[in-house]
């Protein structure tokens, strides 16, 4: 079949007419039967033959195709008595009332239908919202009470939801029947249709009351079989069944001369009928169920939602050759593999070429087969047939018929490029290419250096896998999707991918000025890194050893001319910076690829931090910077498993003479607070411009109340600190806060000493009774512990009011949480619906399919920010260093 | 009186002015397009109107960046 390429060029929208429906109809449905006994669709039924082939073998009686070619045929039923859309039925309310009762004309003088027409016209040039214009026109019609054409009185018509009209007659209500309002829309001139938004070519008014209903396809609403051989009915069929049913009783009881009571019944019944055929979740209507119970999905609810048909599955669809399953951390596997589980190898597969080159290799995969690893599941013949391994019979025979220029599938192998993603994928580097490492077991093993682009962590998050299945794609992912090509963020200009948690804290404790090593251990340290380098002269010697340092180790990793500065995490950020004479060793020195000083902390080669890491990304390429992370997380890993490091509750111990430090501050803090409160009251409380003095007060007290815990914070570092270097013994919990690994001082400050004013929109709090916040206060007790200030620490434990207060906090930190998702969810779904084309040519201009330029040089300067320095364009600091080191040379 | 303010003056506006023929030409030429696939300003634009320009012309607009320093960006004249 050739295809013939065809552009869209515009899509018109209309009603189908009654005569349309007739003609497009193959068949006139008149039996709500489906199935004879013997199984065969009945004809004049629902499953006629003529309305498309839904079982393979058989020839469709219209088309005379097979399943797949005939794209299936419509039928219609002959409604008794016709029904309103419930989809048209608000546009028919605005016509009915803007309309004559007597002549049908919009009920404007004839000028002002002109002017509404010219508008409209306008508008429809300039591609300009028609809408405005047409509602517009409907709000004026509306409130004539005469028509300006015949002089009849205009009655009020009530609109009852969904789809009954009301007339109010000498203030007596009168119901409108379906044919009363079709009858009314006849009447509309089509001039008067066009004014009101109609193309009267496409939709007549009172093509929205229908008098035939058009009958899907069988292809539509397939009917499944079930194991049990019992036929399942589509939940369509079932309500044109309920529609077929009532339109029948319905035409009998006409036929038969049945009071005009059980007339209307039966009336009302089928425009129920055909309502939630269209729209099951109507305001207003009960949904029509199934037997079990369940709300039938008909035509709205398939097209709707995010399980509806565009966004599943137009806007996003399911694929072949993927693989999900569970993620955990292997840091034995380099940041650009990931490992994947023998049984999904074994599912997924690459489609190889024959050759020459590879016959030999290939016919041991196909022989092999689809159960033993490494084998193939499928070969494709030239011609583009399909033979399954799990079926070939004679495997000899089909050996030897294949040849170069057909096409094995073949497992996952290792080294085989394959697309890695987390959802939800908020940015690019939430789908990375991977090499493939098979590896037993039944998780997807990923470094920890790419959990933070991923956003990932191993307490039961599962990941997806996509084989790529052609030469040019897997070419395009290597070379522009492979995680060492996405460690630099084009968010920030630094590097993504990085050490995170151990590898911070054991580069911390690695580059420790104390920390040295006999050769014994060094060689161990760099063996098991996979360094293979000579080991340089040893830093010192005691009683004959030889020692070397951890930043001697360190150093061995770092690029033999590499020279860098910077200030670490670690860093005071004293006034005058002593730089390299630095007391806490917080100033790094590199120097020909030598940590002369400083330590090595988040600041070196973290993930959103690390200069170090930057520095070899930028300056030695990405190949540099995956064997650099490799090897330092491996060496960092491998030195603080052999060295040991925990965390237990007493890392947040104080001495006795620290708490009474802490009680003092709080009491203070206290005080200071009933002080700022009878300032008030004495009306000498100085007020801040821009407030009332209420809000003064408050800010005032907030104020102190948040100094007074960063005071205790402060002394509580201060004495742990000071623990640690009295007694040479380490606190884990504060070397993880300040190194950048993980928590933050102010996490160690409430543990330790006190967890401070907890807040409900940013105040304190102050919801709950009237006048207090609790039943254990006065009424307007705005003290400190009244209205939510927690004195205690984590550790001590909190009492029942600051329990109390402390979860309302809590609620609405969770609460924002939720919300923020849900919000940013549906802005990012916008942004990339509004962006998803937008291009960067080659001459840096930023366009849209239709060549529209939207920037003229993107960003307005150009620049790649993955590639500035931190979204600088230039490093001056950098510039300088490197011009002075060569003056010095 | 009215009073009216020269809006070309104030801070946030930034300057525009009309391309000559041979300017515009030359522009489409470098860009390789139409002037349908240049961004668009109303002629009722009031620094449009203050620079009279007329529905086809292109203009010039030169704006502070803080990317860039100044960055130029062209918008061509539409009825509506
Ligand atoms: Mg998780
Ligand atoms: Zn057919
Ligand atoms: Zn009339
Ligand atoms: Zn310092």
């Amino acid at each position: 079949m050739r295809i013939i390429p065809k552009k869209v060029e515009r899509i018109k929208f209309g009603l189908l007419s009654p005569e349309m429906i007739r003609k497009l109809a193959e068949v006139k449905i008149v039996t709500a039967d489906t199935y004879d006994e013997d199984g065969y669709p009945i004809e004049g039924g629902l499953m006629d033959p003529r309305l498309g082939v839904v079982d393979p073998g058989l020839r469709c009686k219209t088309c005379g195709s097979r399943v797949g070619d005939c794209p299936g045929h419509f039928g219609r039923i002959e409604l008794a008595r016709p029904v309103i859309h419930v989809g048209y039925a608000k546009l028919i309310n605005k016509i009915l009332r803007s309309t004559c009762r007597e002549c049908g004309r919009v009920l404007l003088p004839e000028e002002k239908i002109e002017e509404f027409r010219e508008e409209l016209k306008r508008a429809k040039k300039i591609g300009k919202n028609e809408e405005p214009i047409v509602e517009e026109l409907f709000k004026l019609a509306r409130a004539s009470k005469t028509c300006p054409h015949c002089g009849a009185e205009q009655m009020d018509i009530k609109f009852e939801k969904p789809t009954t009209f009301i007339e109010v007659v000498e203030g007596r209500q009168h119901r409108l029947s379906p044919i009363e309002v079709r009858e009314r829309l006849e009447r509309v001139t089509d001039g008067d249709a066009e004014v009101m938004g109609f193309d009267v070519s496409v939709a007549r008014p009172e093509w929205m009351v229908l008098t035939v209903l058009l009958v899907p396809p069988v292809t539509v609403r397939p009917s499944i079989t079930l194991e049990s051989g019992e036929r399942s009915e589509d939940d369509l069929t079932h309500k044109l069944v309920d529609i077929i049913r009532i339109n029948q009783r319905l035409e009998e009881n006409m036929e038969a001369g049945a009071p005009q009571l059980i007339i209307e019944d039966l009336w009302e019944l089928l425009q129920y009928h055909v309502t939630t055929y269209f729209n099951n979740e109507v305001a207003g209507v009960p949904p029509a169920r199934h037997r079990s119970g369940r709300p039938l999905k008909t035509l709205a609810q398939r097209l709707k939602g995010k399980e509806g048909r565009f966004r599943s599955n137009l806007s996003g669809k399911r694929v072949n050759y993927s693989a999900r399953t569970v993620i955990s951390p292997d840091p034995n596997l380099s940041i650009n593999e990931v490992g994947v589980p023998e049984i999904i190898a074994r599912e997924l597969t690459i489609p190889e070429i024959v050759t020459p080159m590879n016959i030999e290799r290939l016919k041991k995969l196909v022989r092999n087969g689809p159960h033993r690893y490494p084998g193939a599941n499928y070969v494709e013949r030239p011609d583009g047939a399909r033979l399954s391994l799990a079926r070939v019979r004679d495997i000899d025979e089909l050996l030897e018929k294949i040849e170069p220029g057909w096409k094995v599938h073949r497992h996952l192998i290792d080294g085989d490029i394959v697309l890695f993603n987390r959802q939800p994928s908020l940015h690019r580097m939430s789908i990375m290419a991977h090499e493939v490492k098979v590896l037993p077991y039944k998780t997807f093993r990923l470094n920890l250096c790419v959990c933070p682009p991923y956003n990932a962590d191993f307490d039961g998050d599962e990941m997806n896998l996509h084989a790529i299945q052609s030469q040019e794609a897997r070419a395009e992912a290597r070379v522009l999707m492979r995680v060492q090509e996405q460690i630099l963020s084009p968010r920030f200009g630094g590097p993504i991918i990085g050490g995170i948690h151990d590898h911070i804290s054991g580069a911390y404790l690695l580059t420790q000025p104390e920390v040295r090593f006999t050769k014994e251990e060094a060689f161990h340290l760099l063996y098991a890194s996979g360094i293979k380098k000579p080991l340089p002269e040893p830093a010192y010697e005691e009683n004959g050893r030889a020692y070397y340092t951890g930043k001697q180790i360190f150093s061995m990793l770092l690029p033999e001319d590499l020279t860098l500065r910077y200030k670490a995490k670690v860093c005071k950020k004293c006034e005058v910076c002593k730089e390299e004479e630095c007391e806490y060793d917080a100033y790094v020195v590199i120097e020909k690829g030598e940590l002369k000083c400083g330590v090595m902390d988040e600041k070196s080669f973290g993930a959103f931090a690390g200069e170090l890491l930057d520095r070899i990304v930028k300056d030695y390429g990405t190949d540099a910077a995956r064997e650099f992370l490799d090897r330092v997380t491996k060496l960092v890993i491998n030195f603080i498993t052999w060295r040991g490091f925990s965390t237990g509750i007493d890392d947040e111990d104080l001495p006795e003479e620290a708490k009474e430090r802490i009680a003092e501050i709080l009491d203070d803090a206290e005080k200071s607070v009933f002080e700022l409160i009878r300032a008030y009251n004495d009306k000498i409380l100085e007020q801040l411009p821009g407030r009332t003095l209420e809000e003064t007060l408050e800010m005032r007290i907030m104020e102190v109340l948040s100094e007074a815990r960063d005071k205790t914070g402060a002394i509580a570092n201060e004495y742990l600190e000071r623990e640690e270097r009295r007694r040479r013994h380490e606190n884990s919990a504060r070397i993880m806060a300040v190194s950048g690994a993980r928590g933050s001082l102010l996490n160690l400050t409430q543990m330790a000493a006190c967890v401070g004013q907890q807040s409900v929109r940013g105040e304190r709090i102050k919801r709950g009774y009237s006048g207090r916040t609790l039943p254990h206060f006065k009424v307007g007790d705005i003290s400190a512990r009244a209205k939510g200030f927690v004195r205690s620490s984590y550790k001590q434990g909190l009492s029942p009011l600051e329990f109390f207060f402390h979860n309302m906090g809590g609620r609405e930190g969770l609460v924002d949480t939720a919300v923020r998702t849900s919000q940013s969810g549906y802005m990012q779904r916008r942004l990339i619906n509004a962006l998803q084309d937008l291009k960067v040519e080659y001459d840096h201009t930023v366009r849209d399919t239709r060549g529209v330029i939207v920037e003229f040089q993107h960003g307005e300067d150009g620049s790649d920010p993955s590639r500035t320095d931190w979204g600088k364009m230039v490093n001056v600091k950098n510039i300088v260093q490197k011009y002075a080191r060569m003056e010095a040379e | 009186m009215r009073r009216v303010v020269d809006i070309s003056k104030h801070e946030l506006v930034p300057k525009h002015e009309v391309m000559s023929e041979e300017e515009a030409k030359e522009l489409l030429e470098r860009l390789n397009i139409t002037k349908g696939q240049l961004p668009k300003i109303l002629k009722s634009d009031p620094m449009v109107q203050k620079i009279k320009a007329k529905p086809g012309d292109i203009i010039k607009i030169t704006r502070k960046s803080p990317t860039a320093g100044t960055t130029i960006y062209y918008r061509v004249v539409v009825n509506e």
